[in-house]
Order: structure tokens, then C-alpha cells, then sequence
């Protein structure tokens, strides 16, 4: 470069013209923060006096997670008998509960995995309250299989553990690749938190300042000291841990959707479900991060660390699995048609035009029309908006379970055995329940746990370039 | 809790502080060509080439967690096997007892989780974690080397190490406030 303008120093300004254009990369921590300064504001989180607002949620949220407790106890007294299940309808309530939050726990995932092996670097500052939010919703979805088996004291008779009936489970049944995929889900995601919340715990245990934080926080960063032959296999664990959750957090949904498509109800028996429904729940998930990541970005200042560019982000992957899901919808129908079944064909127009086509309709203007709103910059640089819109995902996203489960069980093969479900006081306030628990565990993880990885923040930072400042030429 | 002043402990280790991730990179290299064998680098993040500029070769957890996936996958393969067509033979639909279909889901299942679970125990043992009682946690500045310092630590043990040479190598190599850890 330097031999070419200094020999032909003519061309210099075609080169010039000629060069791509600079584009500026997108600054990940703006205002020109450094490192000590996002060690202060996410350690003093943790560090400061507990907040009143803090108090007052989490009695609201553990008083709202006693419904579920009380809404179990009353069902485990008393027998299902108490949903609104009634042939033909025997999915209800639970399994939609149960995708809904399955769902939710992917976008977790997706960010902390998938976004990781794009190095996709917006994604640190999100990570870690994303996937908080995975293991809780993980935890949430689990109540609702246990407490649906019936009898749930029986319930580890699904895990393959030598039982007086000497008989093992049906591994032909997509329910029991459910029980490895949930499990399984929820053990990598809570450990992939976990580890990659190790640094950021020695991070507080060194700053503590009285015995019992050193301890508390000591034990749990198993004595974690920054060293570089640490990093060193910490960092590939830490990639294969990403490179082994895109598999898993894509098989979870696509056995989730199984427990439908390997049936053969109409409306259910599709080969389009699995993508379908892992679309879906990335598109819910990131609904739900959005939820509460602009609260606390508010709550917390942390405009510099989740910036309008990560909102941006997040709004455009709504946009887009948002649409995907749009044409999912539409290709169920022209598959419908095109498939000549005549079941099929009915169970798509009754769920449009039948009994519960005001579902339908609701989860077709959340899901496919809010976020359409997201072409326009105006909107997504406009918070309250985008809270708003993220509301309306996360209602279409529980509806869209709804419509599937209910409205094909409803209206199945003969006319005399058809019903019209609707749930009972027990079903709603189980279900409303699990938001408290939800909230519950999420508020203690923003009071005792680093709300985003420092570590990995700082990594992606210019200053951390060890050739920063240099001539990059 | 005891560096540098008191002298009465054996030495395990000097310490020195770098201000910039450019800083340590150097000096890292410095360190490496000059033949240390047990010494370390410590830093908030993990520094983009340190590995090369310390002369590690590359970490064999990838091979534990193939080894996880491969026991997972023959795990829940055989598990199938066993229990639904040696043990107790199921029969569903006049379908065979067994296939490598349909026991698939469960198999790939646990070799995801076998491969975590491995790769994660393995950095573990490899890293000789937890271990609450390394000199270099007691180092009283350790506070900055997880927020924003670098520090390169030259343990005694090493065949090279020289009370007053080390500490001679260390400022030139441009580190800061020398001192040593003690065990």
C-alpha cells in the first residue's frame, strides 16, 4: 500500500475513490466508558442497599407465585376434575402453559448460544439476564407436565428408574423424548449460566467487603484467580457449550412440536410444526427479554451498556421470526387446501372461522401484525413502544398454543363427540401463578447475581484489543 | 494478606502489574522467549492472543467432551435397546422392538448432555478448580486484576526464577509495583 502511492503518487486519489467506504462498526458501551466503570455500575447493583421498588415486587411476585402453590394443592387434593378438561378436549390449560414457557427459555439460548458461534458481539449485554430468564421459564414450564401426568407422585415413573410394575417407558413416544429434551434443556442451560457467571463472581467476592459476601461469593466462583491457563480451557468450554446448545435448544422445540405433529389430529399431524415452532419461541423469547430488559434499563441507567443498537437488534430478529411465523400460518392453510384432506381442510377453517376464531384472530394481530410496526426506526428507537408491541408478543405467543391445542381437539374426526373448552378459576390462577414465580426468581437473581457479564463486555470492548491504538494497516 | 513486607514465608511466587492489554501482551511474550515454564498471567477477561504470546498449545477439552458425546449417544442407544426389547419387550403397533429410529431423539439428548456435563468437569480438573486457597488470591491488589490491571506472576519453583534477576526482568519488561506472594 505504501510502496504503490509512494511509487505512483498520481493514483492516490483514485485509490482513494476506489477504496470501500469505512463503514463505523456500531459501539457495543457508548459514552466512552472503561472497564472500572462497568465493573462499578454492574458489581454495585449487587453491592448497593437493597431498593424499596425491589421490596414491594418481590412481596407482590412471591404473593402472586402462591396461586400456583395453592392452584396444585387444590388439584392434588381434589383430582383434574378441577380443569376445564372434558372430552374431547384433554390438552388444555397445562400444555399451552408448558410451551408458552418453554418457548420463552429460548431466546436465551438463542442469544447466548447461536448469536455466541456468530459472534454477534451486541449479544453480552443481554446475555446473562437472558439466560436467568431461560433457566426460570425452564423452571416454570416443568411444573406444568408434572402436575398434568394426574396422579403426579407417579411422575418419575417417565424417567427410566426400575419400577414395581417392572416395566420401562415407551420410548416410542414423543412425551418421553420430551422428558430427555426438557430435562436435558434445563440442565446445560442452568450450567451454561452458571459457568460463564464464574469470573463475574470473583469479580464481587474481590470487591466484597465484609467475610460472609467473600464466602457466600468465594464458594460459588470456585476460586476463579483471571489466570490465562484458566481462560484458556475456560474459553473453549465456554464455545462448546455454545456450539452443543444450538443442537439442543433447536431439538427441545422440534420434540415440543412432536408431541403434537406425531399425532394424527388434523391441524396437528404437520411436518411444518418443528421449524414452525422453533421460530416461534425464538420470536416469544426475545418478546420477553425486550419485556424486561427496557425496565431495568430504565431502572438501572444502563442506556450505555444496552444501547439503542442492541434494541435495534432485538426489534429486527422480532421482525423477522415474527414473520416467519406469519408465513407459517399461511402455509398451514394453503397445505390444507392443496393436501385435499377434508379433515384438514376443516380443522384450518374452523380454527379461523369456528367457535374459537376470536383466538385465532388475536393470535393473528399479535404475532404477525405487531410486530410488523418494527420496519419504522421511529418505533424502535421509541421504548415505550417497543415495551408496548413486546406485550402484545408475548399475549399472541400463549395464544397461538391455545388455537393449536384447543381448536383441533374440539371440533375432531366425528361431529357427536365435539365440545367447547374453556378453563376454570383452578386453570387461570395456576397459570398466573407462574408469572410470580417467574418474577420471583428473577428479582432475587438481579439482587444477589451479576445482572451482565463483565467479563465478556469488557473482552469486546476496543480498549481490550491488545493492538488497540496501533496501526491496524 | 502477607505480600511483600514480611519475609518470614517462603516465597511462591513474584507478581508485577501492566497497565493495558497491549502492555501484558509484550510482556507476556518477553516472559515466554525467555524460557519461564511456571508462571501466569492474570487478567479480567480473557485477552485475545494471550495464549500464543504465552506459548500454550491448544486446550484438549474438545477431546473429553467428544468422549462425553460418543458415551451419551451409546448410553441412551443402549439403554433403549435393553430395556425395550432384552429386558421387557414392548410391543407398540406390531412395530419392532427395536430401531435406531425412533430411540434417536432420547440418544441425541444425552449425548448433548453427556458432552456438557464432560466438557464442563474437565475444565474443572484441568483448571485444578475449586481451589479457594491459591497465594494469588491472597495477593492484596487481586481486587484489580479482575476489574481493570494485568499482572504477570513468576512462581519460585521455576528452574530460571532468580530472586534478583526476576524481579530485574519484570521492570523491564514494563511492569509496575513488583512483589511477591507468599505461601
Amino acid at each position: 500500500m505504501t510502496t504503490l502511492t509512494d511509487t505512483v503518487p498520481a493514483n492516490t486519489a483514485l485509490i482513494d475513490e476506489a477504496r470501500p467506504a469505512d463503514l463505523p462498526r456500531q459501539v457495543l458501551v457508548e459514552n466512552d466508558r472503561d472497564f472500572d466503570w462497568i465493573t462499578n455500575k454492574i458489581c454495585g447493583i449487587v453491592e448497593a442497599k437493597t431498593p424499596t421498588w425491589w421490596w414491594i415486587a418481590f412481596t407482590l411476585s412471591a404473593f402472586v407465585s402462591l396461586f400456583t402453590v395453592f392452584g396444585i394443592i387444590y388439584l392434588v387434593s381434589t383430582g383434574v376434575g378441577v380443569w376445564g378438561l372434558a372430552d374431547p378436549v384433554n390438552w388444555g390449560w397445562a400444555i399451552v402453559n408448558f410451551v408458552f414457557w418453554i418457548g420463552i427459555g429460548h431466546a436465551g439460548t438463542l442469544i447466548s448460544a447461536i448469536l455466541c458461534l456468530l459472534r454477534q458481539k451486541w449479544r453480552t449485554s443481554i446475555n446473562r439476564a437472558a439466560e436467568a430468564m431461560t433457566v426460570f421459564a425452564v423452571v416454570c414450564a416443568g411444573i406444568f407436565p408434572l402436575i398434568h401426568v394426574g396422579r403426579m407422585w407417579f411422575a418419575w415413573w417417565l424417567f427410566p428408574i426400575p419400577n414395581s410394575n417392572a416395566i420401562w417407558p415407551n420410548f416410542r413416544s414423543p412425551l418421553l423424548w420430551d422428558v430427555f429434551a426438557v430435562s436435558t434443556y434445563g440442565t446445560v442451560s442452568f450450567l451454561f449460566w452458571y459457568v460463564g457467571m464464574i469470573p463475574d463472581l470473583a469479580t464481587i467476592r474481590d470487591r466484597a467487603k465484609t467475610k460472609i459476601r467473600k464466602i457466600a461469593y468465594g464458594i460459588f466462583a470456585m476460586g476463579w484467580r483471571g489466570s490465562n491457563r484458566h481462560w484458556r480451557n475456560y474459553e473453549m468450554t465456554y464455545l462448546l457449550l455454545a456450539g452443543l446448545s444450538t443442537p439442543l435448544v433447536l431439538s427441545v422445540h422440534t420434540v415440543v412440536s412432536f408431541d403434537f405433529a406425531v399425532s394424527l389430529i388434523p391441524g396437528w399431524h404437520t411436518t411444518i410444526f418443528p421449524p414452525y415452532f422453533v421460530a416461534g419461541a425464538i420470536f416469544s423469547g426475545f418478546g420477553m427479554v425486550l419485556t424486561l430488559m427496557l425496565p431495568l434499563r430504565a431502572i438501572y441507567g444502563l442506556h450505555d451498556l444496552i444501547t439503542q443498537y442492541h434494541i435495534d437488534c432485538m426489534c429486527k430478529i422480532l421482525l423477522a421470526t415474527g414473520t416467519m411465523v406469519g408465513y407459517a400460518y399461511m402455509m398451514e392453510f394453503f397445505i390444507a387446501w392443496y393436501g385435499a384432506n377434508d379433515f384438514e381442510a376443516f380443522a384450518f377453517v374452523n380454527r379461523a372461522f369456528g367457535p374459537y376464531a376470536w383466538s385465532y384472530w388475536i393470535m393473528i394481530s399479535c404475532n404477525v401484525i405487531a410486530p410488523q410496526f418494527f420496519w419504522f426506526k421511529k418505533i424502535r428507537q421509541n421504548p415505550m413502544i417497543v415495551w408496548i408491541v413486546c406485550i402484545f408478543v408475548n399475549i399472541g405467543m400463549w395464544f397461538e398454543r391455545f388455537v393449536i391445542t384447543v381448536t383441533s381437539l374440539s371440533r375432531d374426526f366425528l361431529p357427536s363427540s365435539w365440545g367447547y373448552y374453556s378453563p376454570t378459576i383452578v386453570d387461570v390462577f395456576t397459570y398466573v401463578g407462574t408469572f410470580g414465580i417467574f418474577m420471583f426468581l428473577f428479582l432475587l437473581f438481579l439482587r444477589f447475581l451479576p445482572l451482565m457479564p463483565m467479563g465478556e463486555i469488557k473482552a469486546v470492548m476496543p480498549q481490550a484489543d491488545p493492538h488497540h491504538g496501533k496501526n491496524h494497516h | 494478606m502477607s505480600a511483600s513486607s514480611e519475609n518470614n514465608g517462603q516465597i511462591f511466587a513474584l507478581i508485577a502489574e501492566f497497565e493495558t492489554p497491549g502492555a501484558i501482551m509484550s510482556a507476556a511474550e518477553k516472559v515466554r522467549d525467555a524460557g519461564f515454564k511456571n508462571w501466569d498471567v492474570i487478567t479480567p477477561f480473557p485477552v485475545h492472543g494471550m495464549d500464543q504470546a504465552m506459548g500454550l498449545s491448544r486446550s484438549k477439552i474438545p477431546i473429553v467432551a467428544f468422549c462425553g458425546g460418543l458415551t451419551g449417544f451409546t448410553l441412551g442407544m443402549s439403554m433403549v435397546y435393553y430395556m425395550n426389547k432384552v429386558d421387557y419387550p414392548l410391543v407398540v403397533g406390531g412395530m419392532p422392538y427395536f430401531s435406531p429410529v425412533f430411540p434417536f431423539p432420547v440418544a441425541y439428548e444425552l449425548t448433548i448432555l453427556f458432552a456438557a456435563i464432560g466438557s464442563i468437569i474437565s475444565m474443572f480438573l484441568f483448571n485444578s478448580l475449586p481451589m479457594h486457597h491459591h497465594p494469588t488470591l491472597n495477593y492484596e491488589q487481586i481486587e484489580k486484576a479482575s476489574n481493570d490491571r494485568y499482572f504477570i506472576v513468576i512462581e519460585s519453583t521455576d528452574p530460571q526464577f532468580d530472586e534478583t534477576k526476576t524481579p530485574n526482568l519484570l521492570k523491564d519488561i514494563g511492569g509496575n509495583n513488583i512483589g511477591k506472594l507468599e505461601d
